[in-house]
């Protein structure tokens, strides 16, 4: 298989798509875990 | 099941790296089009992935939509067993279009009719709209990946990024269709969002057989299906593509189990924080 740039663009793009949308997915999730966090602390409001 | 998660993303890494291997080395060259044809093993998997993932979501947003009622819930039950019995016997007793094989819609009959049970079977009624916002906005980065690879195939193949045919201008909409699912879900705070956004999910997949049968019915650019259609290709072609469809299918099922897991957390927050508000005067007053 030789170097071909289009082919690299759509196998290099499919996985920006699918990392970029992890990353969505654990920064969610770490906000929530903050928000949990400070639910438990009594007396402080988020 | 807390173990069963990292087991799952080892044995779908080592999937994924032999998918890659396949459709980088293990396939052959194709002749016409040489190594752009690879991009074929991302385009196509990703397609079939979110027709699955949209279809999943048809079924929980019909689920939501009918199991508050007994009567609909069981109108819907032998609905789903009908049109299941209907695609298995049908196809075998008309003239289909050509390049369509009965076998193929006979299967599908069968998988609308146990997805229907087995997410009825799995899923309790308030789940069955978490499972619809988690397979609509998986199904959208998938179809994302279909929308983007496309033209990057068809600019070297074709000659042009686009073009406004029926296969390419449907599977936009569709996926156009299922992005304002996710903003209605995302932006409305209404206790009815829920039940629109069902209603919308509805009308959404109505596109999907649209999008997949629009190279039979319509004459279009795009090439022909390769499955359950006529088109044939090289064996080790087929079986790349179809490494890379497990591949994808595995990734996306552990994909769709956090963002399920997240958005089951999300709603106990919410309610964490709702049971707070009452809990304190003061808060209300702000």
């Amino acid at each position: 298989m030789r170097g071909n740039p289009y082919l690299f663009a759509a196998y290099a793009a499919t996985w920006i798509i699918h990392i970029v949308y992890l990353g969505t997915i654990v920064s969610r999730y770490s906000r929530l875990k903050r928000e949990i966090e400070d639910l438990k602390k009594p007396g402080v409001r988020s | 099941m807390k173990r069963a998660f990292p087991i799952l993303g080892v044995l779908t890494a080592i999937l994924l790296s032999y998918a890659l291997y396949e459709a980088l080395i293990g396939a052959p060259t194709e002749q016409t089009m040489g190594d752009v044809q690879r991009i074929f093993y991302y385009h196509v998997p990703s397609a079939w992935t979110a027709f699955i993932l949209f279809f999943i979501n048809f079924i929980a947003s019909i689920q939501y939509l009918v199991r508050s009622n007994p009567q609909t819930d069981r109108f819907a039950s032998y609905a789903a067993v009908i049109v299941g019995l209907v695609l298995f016997v049908v196809p075998f007793f008309v003239t289909l279009p050509e390049g369509m094989r009965p076998s193929s819609v006979a299967t599908t009959g069968v998988l609308i009719t146990g997805l229907y049970f087995l997410i009825r079977r799995l899923f309790s009624h308030p789940d069955t709209d978490v499972l619809a916002i988690t397979s609509a906005e998986v199904g959208v980065v998938f179809s994302l990946v279909n929308l983007v690879t496309g033209p990057i195939w068809a600019r070297p193949v074709w000659g042009i990024w686009w073009t406004w045919d029926w296969r390419l201008t449907s599977t936009l909409v569709m996926w156009l269709i299922y992005v304002s699912y996710l903003m209605l879900r995302r932006f409305s705070s209404s206790g009815e969002t829920p039940l629109l956004a069902a209603a919308l999910a509805v009308l959404g997949a109505l596109c999907v057989p649209f999008v997949y049968f629009s190279i039979w019915f319509f004459r279009t650019q795009h090439p022909q299906p390769v499955m359950g259609g006529g088109g044939s290709i090289d064996p080790r072609m087929w079986h790349a593509l179809l490494i890379n469809w497990l591949a994808f299918s595995c990734f996306a099922f552990l994909v769709c189990w956090s963002r399920y897991r997240l958005e089951r957390l999300q709603r106990d927050v919410d309610e964490a924080h709702a049971m707070e508000s009452l809990s304190d005067p003061r808060e209300s007053v702000r």
